[in-house]
């Protein structure tokens, strides 16, 4: 009963200060809808619109149709045409283009006789991804109207996509997003909320009276889970609507896989703010939890591509399992209890954090 | 006051090292119940961690402490329910009312619902916060904030209050009524132990004990400790005190001299038997007019003095 009433007490003084504080405030709301808009909106992995320039020096109307159709597929922006190979280069080199194409002088009997390579194209490989376009690039198939009779040809595979037919970013980035936006807000808040009041020196007051650790841990946990849960809603709705993401799971789940996340994150935030001794420290240490959390979650990158140890660090990192829960929940449809393997390591994540942060949280000052 | 006395707060040994430093050095203590008690000490001579010792905010490097018949050690939860400490910095929340302030700190305690209410009204009336009630306490000034952190370090009705240099960020009215809030609370049977590096203050207290450099040098009632020491003190009342006070400089038997504006106060060693005609003389064989008078020792008398007897020993 005593303890309810510390646990209250603490909380409501959360509430208050929370409601002083338009910074923070502020960041509740900002910080989602920011963040929403400016991934949704650039993070896109289906490549367009390359920088690109072209020598012809064969300058037939194969070739011009060529040009022509590679344009028409919007994978590059024809930037320029050059009068020669080296001038191209100097493109690359100077970073104004990412693909160049040569058109040797004799490519319309090199496109005739078939029997090697009809032009070339000179990328920037240092970024993989510009890459793997020019291998599409690559793989585009010689069809031409003077060329009625070579028979178009069939590929090995045939694709179906589930889940997102349309290849839109956005339907992968939000569920995700929502996991980020969490990992970013919950754990800075909570890793100063208690470092804020050793700073302000209301910590030497309050470990004078009678409240035990972890009345003080839960009533500074609460109130920022009723903050996490405004962050998903708010994340996901907006998701739906500027990005039309769909929710294809019960709520009940999201909720559910929301919960145990977020009370990870609270549980490490605590965790930092035994450790550190200043607002600025607190932060530093939530920022280099950050960065791995975003990089190597599955967020970005698929999951699986990731080497053996990274994947093994990863495993430790909430936003792994929520990752797959949000996403598998979203946008597969998926039942929760067909992820009881992802609850456990969070609950078993949120327990140890907890503990520690309790058992590391003295109330002396030595 | 008290027919019998009892004992509120017993030290022995008690001793705090940070590192190398040793901050408090084996003090012993025995406080008694409903009395105001002072540690008297400049800044840095351990007053402050002696406090955070009693209270079981640090644990001693050796030594005890019972506070209220409970070890500080071993029963330190237990002893917050009858212990309030205020702190030497305003550490109440200043993005809260003074009302808030208060509420918090009633449903911390745990003070019992129906009380509650009325026990934080209470509270701002007879602290003369009622008009302030819903105020910031950010913006208080600093006779008000002491005024709240006073207000809240009571409101659960403690046995013993601990109050670490209540007074330094305070105007002199302020102070006055201060201390007659803390009178009223001794009266009442509170404990108060209060630290200061101010000596009128310090002379309020029914005992004092001087800490210097962690130790405990002198303990006592100002009046004991005025009689104790081991120096006369003479005042010397000159039309020219820096004359004055340039002629007695030579005197190997006077050690120490202050001026307070046109006076001057001398210490001279107990062994000498007149100490106003050793005075007197060197003043005439100089031809300096004055008039000298031996007084009782001051409280900043007695920390010179017993500092200094200190590090005579030290010395040696």
């Amino acid at each position: 009963m005593k303890s309810l009433l510390r646990v209250f007490a603490i909380m409501r003084k959360e509430f208050l200060q929370l409601s002083r504080d338009r910074l923070t405030f502020g960041m509740i709301v900002g910080i989602p809808l920011g963040q929403l808009l400016m991934f949704g909106y650039a993070i896109n992995t289906d490549v367009r619109n390359l920088s690109a320039a072209y020598v012809d020096e064969s300058d037939t109307h194969i070739s011009r149709e060529f040009i022509a159709d590679i344009t028409a597929s919007q994978v590059i922006v024809m930037k320029q045409r050059v009068a020669s190979v080296y001038e191209l280069e100097q493109l690359l080199d100077a970073g104004s283009i990412s693909i160049g194409i040569a058109i040797p002088g004799d490519f319309d009997r090199r496109v005739l006789e078939r029997d090697r390579q009809a032009a070339q194209l000179l990328v920037d490989g240092a970024d993989p991804i510009i890459a793997g376009v020019a291998q599409q690039l690559a793989a585009l198939p010689l069809r031409f109207d003077s060329q009625a009779r070579v028979p178009k040809q069939a590929t090995l595979l045939e694709v179906r996509n589930y889940y997102n037919p349309e290849r839109r970013s956005a339907v992968n980035i939000v569920p995700g997003l929502v996991g980020v936006i969490l990992t970013m807000t919950m754990v800075l808040f909570t890793s100063v909320a208690i470092v804020r009041e050793k700073e302000r020196g209301n910590l030497e007051l309050l470990i004078n009276t009678p409240i035990k650790t972890p009345e003080l841990m839960l009533g500074k946990i609460f109130p920022y889970i009723l903050i996490g849960l405004i962050q998903l809603v708010l994340v996901l709705g907006l998701g739906w609507y500027f990005f039309q993401v769909p929710i294809r799971g019960s709520l009940i789940h999201v909720l559910a896989a929301a919960l145990v996340f977020i009370a990870a994150n609270l549980s490490l935030g605590l965790l930092v703010s035994t450790v550190a001794a200043t607002q600025f420290q607190a932060m530093q240490m939530a920022f280099f939890f950050f960065l791995p959390s975003i990089l190597i979650s599955g967020f970005m990158f698929p999951f699986d591509g990731m080497p053996v140890a990274a994947q093994n660090i990863a495993e430790i990192l909430p936003l792994t399992h929520f990752n797959r829960m949000i996403r598998g929940i979203v946008l597969r449809g998926a039942d929760i209890t067909s992820m009881l393997d992802e609850l456990l390591a969070l609950a078993i994540f949120t327990a140890v954090a907890l503990t520690l942060a309790i058992l590391r949280f003295s109330k002396r000052l030595d | 006051m008290m027919n019998k006395k009892q004992i509120a707060i017993t030290a022995s040994g008690l001793t705090m090292r940070f590192g190398s430093l040793v901050a408090v050095n084996n003090v012993d203590l025995e406080i008694e119940k409903g009395s105001i008690y002072g540690f008297l000490g400049p800044n840095g001579s351990g007053k402050s961690t002696t406090i955070r010792m009693l209270c079981g905010l640090l644990t001693p490097s050796s030594g005890s402490a019972t506070v209220m018949g409970m070890d500080t050690k071993k029963e330190s939860e237990s002893l917050k329910q009858k212990i309030g400490y205020m702190t030497q910095r305003f550490s109440l929340y200043e993005d809260l009312s003074v009302k808030e302030n208060l509420q918090f700190i009633s449903e911390i305690y745990a003070v019992p619902g129906k009380e509650r209410k009325h026990r934080v009204v209470e509270l701002l009336d007879s602290f003369k916060l009622a008009d302030r009630a819903k105020q910031r306490s950010g913006t208080l000034s600093g006779g008000q904030k002491q005024r709240l952190a006073l207000a809240a370090a009571t409101l659960h009705k403690p046995e013993i209050l601990f109050l670490d240099e209540p007074t330094s960020a305070v105007d002199p009215q302020n102070r006055r009524d201060f201390w007659e809030t803390l009178f009223e609370l001794a009266e009442q049977g509170t404990t108060i132990l209060v630290s200061t590096h101010y000596m009128d203050e310090a002379a309020r207290c029914h005992r004092l004990a001087i800490l210097d450099e962690g130790v405990k040098v002198a303990d006592g009632s100002p009046r004991q400790l005025g009689e104790s020491i081991s120096s006369h003190v003479v005042e010397i009342e000159a039309d020219d005190p820096n004359n004055a006070r340039l002629c007695l400089l030579g005197s190997e038997e006077i050690s120490s001299i202050t001026q307070l504006g046109i006076k001057l106060r001398v210490m001279i060693p107990k062994t000498i038997s007149d100490p106003v005609q050793l005075v007197n003389n060197s003043l005439v064989a100089a031809n300096i007019q004055a008039k000298t008078e031996q007084v009782f020792p001051d409280l900043e008398d007695i920390f010179v003095s017993v500092t200094q007897q200190r590090r005579r020993e030290q010395g040696s």
